[in-house]
């Protein structure tokens, strides 16, 4: 240890000394008084760390003896997870506001929370990596649960809170098999001991590994809780929920795959494979009954994760690229249409269920225009940037030679579009009756109509975010 | 002029853009604005695809105006035409300003249906100019997202039934086709339309679940694009979203559907399924004859039942694409060339014949063909235009109508005897239906009350119909226009074809 690793790892470190400070801070000032501020400044200091480490940041460095790797590929995954975390806590602060939720403690447990994303993507240990994982877990359960007097709230913290501890019981198990048959947690090590012939017992650790990461990024057959706790978690919970821990998570998924069995790549390359079908076709299929957009946007993310999934299935550094694309426009298409979920309200109260979008389009022609191509986005109708995201993890498929891959993300995306359309079908068409309004304040207008914009406008070139993905996945792939 | 064909692609865009972002206010001196910028775009638009029409070297069977930049993803932004797509594109630029002028009486959210009809132009000259799989495949599937809206929106009382059954039923097509672009890229290792074209697909039998398929991977890519294509034509039986969607959509919307849209499946054919997979084509040659034959029958039966003027010409409408598919699949000279002129005059045509529903439609507000009768008599005008285009549609020689259906009729002729022989007996059909039609909407005496105070066309709907008439006069007396351009790309598309038929056979 010198001082070299911690300059390694000096974002992690500014952020936890941030998180402590504003801690300390709100407790001296009295309940809630800096709620506000703090929101702000966390956003502000999240927004700062990812342009110092997309900045700043270069060639492929390892700290603490390997236990912490930073490279073009961590550096990429904690760029998308800072600035959706920021995005998720300025748009939400107006909500909470509203809704008697204004505690100092969100934007802190969030910022505790993206540090243990932080480390899960860059880890090269496994104890680093569930260390990471617990803390970014502890802070969820409680944020979750954030609504206290809410019987739905306290349910979603505490069935994710059994469900979470369990897949991290998978997990442990699987790292000490793996422990015990590769005689090191530390990933090179492992992957140095790999034959092109693994040893049973890894192949064995690896799987429960997958099945305790699956959980975290919600895919099927591990997404019981997603859409329980979407729906009983506040609001802007949700938005967290859906977009930084998922890219940490598909981050992490990756990391391990590639960096400690990048050597036998076709034994987690069926798993996870099965992992994508199952979670494309659940996704969409299931959500075709929802009645509440949250719950729909929970079977929306799992099908989105199976799609992601078929990338790094791939197995090769297009896939991967294609995954950290995939997350990328996933991430922000999730953050538009949550900031338009927020606005939701009806007699003063926020809503969620569909029903209430009821030609939505007369009372708010711009809001409606908007939140229809994100529908469409997210439906992956060409021309937005959903089809793009679609398209490379679906191409990259097909050149790593799984063709049925693809052929079943293409049937999957049929049958997700529909209901998708029907929120669109709702505010265009649906009965003259009295539905939700929408309150946005100016940061949330903002973030919905950009991010529309962005939908549409990334069809030029995906903002040059082809090139820095491929520079992320090669680093991984090598 | 390096980029034609992007400035004839994106300009309507771009006003749509401008009228989206920079026009405010709900009076209706922006709803006058708006109609103004969007008749404004769409004749720039036609004037520039004249030049592209003028720099046309039509000896050429290649692919001319091309443009080349590489996209995202590793795609490519390909851009061309050739002499099968170069008169949809003239087609689809000089209808736009027609259809805009037509819905100059529309009132609701007449910003948005402006915004909405511009976007379409945009993608559907995308669709036929596109030279890249992928690019093709996007504006092809974003054309469904205006369509759906101008007839959810704009339409009729049953809109959003019609709205979702054109959407569902033209997605799942497109959507076999994606599969089957993935298995091309797969097999071909590239998007590029003109090299495609020259691939040669795989067509040793091929054992699906147990059963052995003739013309292996060619057969099942093509049967992929024919779902989609077959929808978007509309053939039988497949072509039931079309009289709902016909029915329901705004008059405007019905006449961008007949003559344009419904182009996109004969356009799809000839790009896409008789060059690349001309085995599978050919195994599945008579299928397409039958189901065209059929269509032509049947659907003019249909027509001659219908109570409702807007559903009897898209029956008539079906008819008529079912003798489009059946020149396209004769696969030879005169088949191909009666096909795309057929295509063009019916262009012109059923646009024409919506309209003159559409004129009646904005005084009574009734499609139903009892509400008419006797109209001569107070609209002389609207009786000869309307009289013209029935006669037109019926295929009377001298109008665009005839020459189509003739050189079809030749063509399958050589091919297919029996085909022909069923396929002919349409021409009586639609004779049948067309004057049942008129007779009763204008002839007779004007008994019902409320005709009583009709008014003929005003000189707005007389400046629509015009080009028109001169457009299916013109073609139907000097059918070399057309056939001069088509000719050799044509030629070399039957060659191609043949070559690789009789090498499979030889096999």
């Amino acid at each position: 240890m010198n001082a070299l690793d911690f300059h390694i790892v000096l974002p992690e470190v500014l952020l936890a000394l941030y998180a402590m400070a504003a801690l300390l801070g709100c407790v001296y000032a009295g309940k809630d008084a800096l709620t506000g501020a703090v929101t702000w400044a966390t956003a502000g200091v999240f927004v700062a760390l990812a342009a110092y480490i997309g900045f700043a940041g270069e060639g492929a460095n390892t700290a603490f003896g390997g236990m912490f790797i930073d490279d073009a590929f961590a550096r990429f995954a904690k760029v998308v997870i800072l600035l959706s975390a920021a995005g998720v806590l300025v748009m939400s602060q107006d909500y909470l506001a509203r809704n008697d939720m204004g505690r100092f403690e969100y934007p802190i447990l969030v910022a505790l929370a993206v540090i243990g994303m932080m480390f899960m993507v860059s880890s090269g240990d496994l104890m680093l990596l569930y260390l990471g994982l617990e803390l970014q877990s502890l802070a969820l359960y409680v944020v979750a649960a954030m609504k206290r007097d809410d019987a739905k709230s306290t349910e979603a913290g505490l069935k994710y809170f059994v469900l979470g501890s369990l897949s991290s019981g998978l997990l442990l198990y699987g790292a000490s098999l793996i422990y015990g048959f590769a005689g090191t947690t530390l990933f090179s090590g492992i992957l140095s001991t790999l034959g092109a012939e693994a040893h049973l017992g890894l192949v064995i650790g690896l799987v429960f590994l997958i099945a305790g990461m699956a959980f975290k990024v919600s895919a099927a057959p591990f997404h019981m809780w997603t859409p329980d706790v979407y729906e009983g978690a506040p609001t802007p919970v949700t938005a967290f929920f859906a977009t930084a821990p998922k890219a940490a998570a598909m981050a992490m998924i990756a990391r391990v795959v590639f960096d400690a069995f990048g050597a036998i790549p076709a034994q987690w390359s069926q798993v996870l494979a099965a992992l994508a079908v199952l979670s494309m076709f659940l996704g969409a299929v299931a959500a075709i009954g929802q009645r509440d957009i949250k719950r729909l946007m929970a079977y929306s993310s799992i099908a989105h994760m199976g799609y992601a999934l078929v990338g790094l299935a791939s197995g090769t550094v297009e896939g991967v690229q294609a995954m950290l694309i995939y997350m990328a426009i996933y991430v922000t298409m999730n953050l538009g249409t949550f900031a338009f979920i927020m606005s939701l309200e009806k007699d003063g109260k926020s809503i969620s269920d569909i029903d209430s979008l009821n030609m939505f389009s007369k009372r708010e022609p711009l809001k409606a225009l908007a939140v229809l191509i994100l529908m469409f986005s997210l439906a992956g109708v060409p021309p937005m940037l959903g089809f793009f995201g679609k398209f490379y993890v679906l191409k990259a498929a097909v050149d790593a030679g799984m063709t049925w891959l693809a052929l079943a993300g293409a049937v999957a995306s049929v049958i997700g579009a529909f209901y998708y359309l029907r929120i669109v079908f709702f505010m265009y068409f649906g009965r003259e009756t009295e539905g939700a309004n929408s309150r946005m304040v100016p940061v949330q207008w903002l973030m919905l109509v950009a991010v529309a914009a962005v939908m549409l406008l990334g069809v030029v070139n995906l903002f040059g975010i082809e090139a820095v993905a491929q520079t992320a996945a090669q680093a991984l792939v090598g | 002029m390096t980029y034609l064909l992007s400035i004839i692609i994106f300009l309507p865009a771009v006003s749509a853009a401008i009228l989206a972002l920079f026009l405010r206010g709900s009076n209706e001196a922006t709803a006058n604005n708006a109609k103004w910028l969007a008749l404004i775009a769409t004749t720039a638009t036609f004037i520039v695809s004249l030049f592209v029409l003028k720099g046309f070297d039509a000896s050429n069977a290649g692919f001319q105006f091309v443009e080349e930049a590489s996209w995202i993803v590793g795609l490519k932004y390909k851009l061309g035409v050739d002499g099968i797509s170069i008169l949809f594109v003239m087609l689809t630029t000089f209808l736009m300003p027609i259809t805009i002028l037509s819905c100059w009486g529309v009132t609701d959210r007449v910003k948005e249906y402006m915004i909405a009809f511009l976007l379409l132009e945009t993608l559907m000259l995308g669709v036929f100019l596109a030279l890249d799989l992928v690019l093709f495949y996007l504006f092809f599937e974003a054309g469904l997202i205006p369509m759906f809206l101008i007839i959810g929106i704009w339409g009729g009382k049953d809109r959003i039934y019609a709205a979702f059954k054109f959407f569902l039923y033209t997605f799942l097509g497109s959507v076999l086709m994606l599969v089957a672009m993935i298995a091309m890229y797969w097999a071909a290792k590239t998007t590029d339309i003109p090299t495609l074209m020259a691939f040669k697909f795989d067509s040793a039998p091929m054992v699906v679940l147990g059963i052995s398929i003739t013309g292996g991977l060619q057969t099942l890519l093509f049967l992929a694009f024919f779902a989609s294509f077959a929808v978007k034509m509309p053939m039988w039986p497949v072509h039931t979203w079309l009289p709902d969607a016909h029915v329901q959509a705004p008059t405007a919307g019905s006449v961008v559907l007949a003559a344009i849209l419904l182009k996109m499946g004969g356009y799809g054919f000839l790009r896409f399924s008789l060059p690349m997979f001309p085995v599978g084509a050919e195994v599945l040659s008579s299928l397409v004859f039958w189901m065209s034959a059929i269509a032509i029958v049947y659907t003019s039966l249909v027509a001659l039942a219908q109570s409702d003027m807007k559903k009897l010409i898209a029956y008539s409408s079906v008819a008529h694409m079912g003798y489009v598919t059946l020149g396209i699949f004769a696969a030879n000279q005169q088949g191909v060339d009666g096909a795309i002129f057929q295509m063009i005059s019916h262009g012109f045509i059923s646009g024409a014949m919506f309209l003159c529903v559409g004129v009646i439609y904005d005084r009574m507000h009734t499609r139903e063909i009892d509400a008419y009768g006797g109209l001569v008599n107070r609209m002389p005008a609207y009786a000869l235009v309307f009289m013209f285009f029935t006669m037109a549609n019926v295929g009377l020689p001298g109008t665009s109508g005839f020459v189509g259906e003739f050189l079809v009729l030749a063509g399958i002729f050589q091919v297919n005897t029996w085909v022909a022989a069923v396929a002919t007996s349409g021409v009586i059909f639609s004779a049948a239906y067309g004057l049942y039609l008129y007779r009763r909407v204008a002839f007779g005496a004007l008994v019902k009350e409320a005709l009583a105070t009709i008014q003929d066309m005003s000189r707005r709907e007389r400046a629509i119909f015009a080009p028109l008439i001169v457009m299916t006069l013109l073609l139907g007396v000097y059918p070399a226009l057309v056939l001069d351009i088509i000719g050799p790309s044509v030629k070399a598309l039957v060659e191609n074809y043949q070559t690789a038929v009789t090498a499979f056979a030889a096999n």
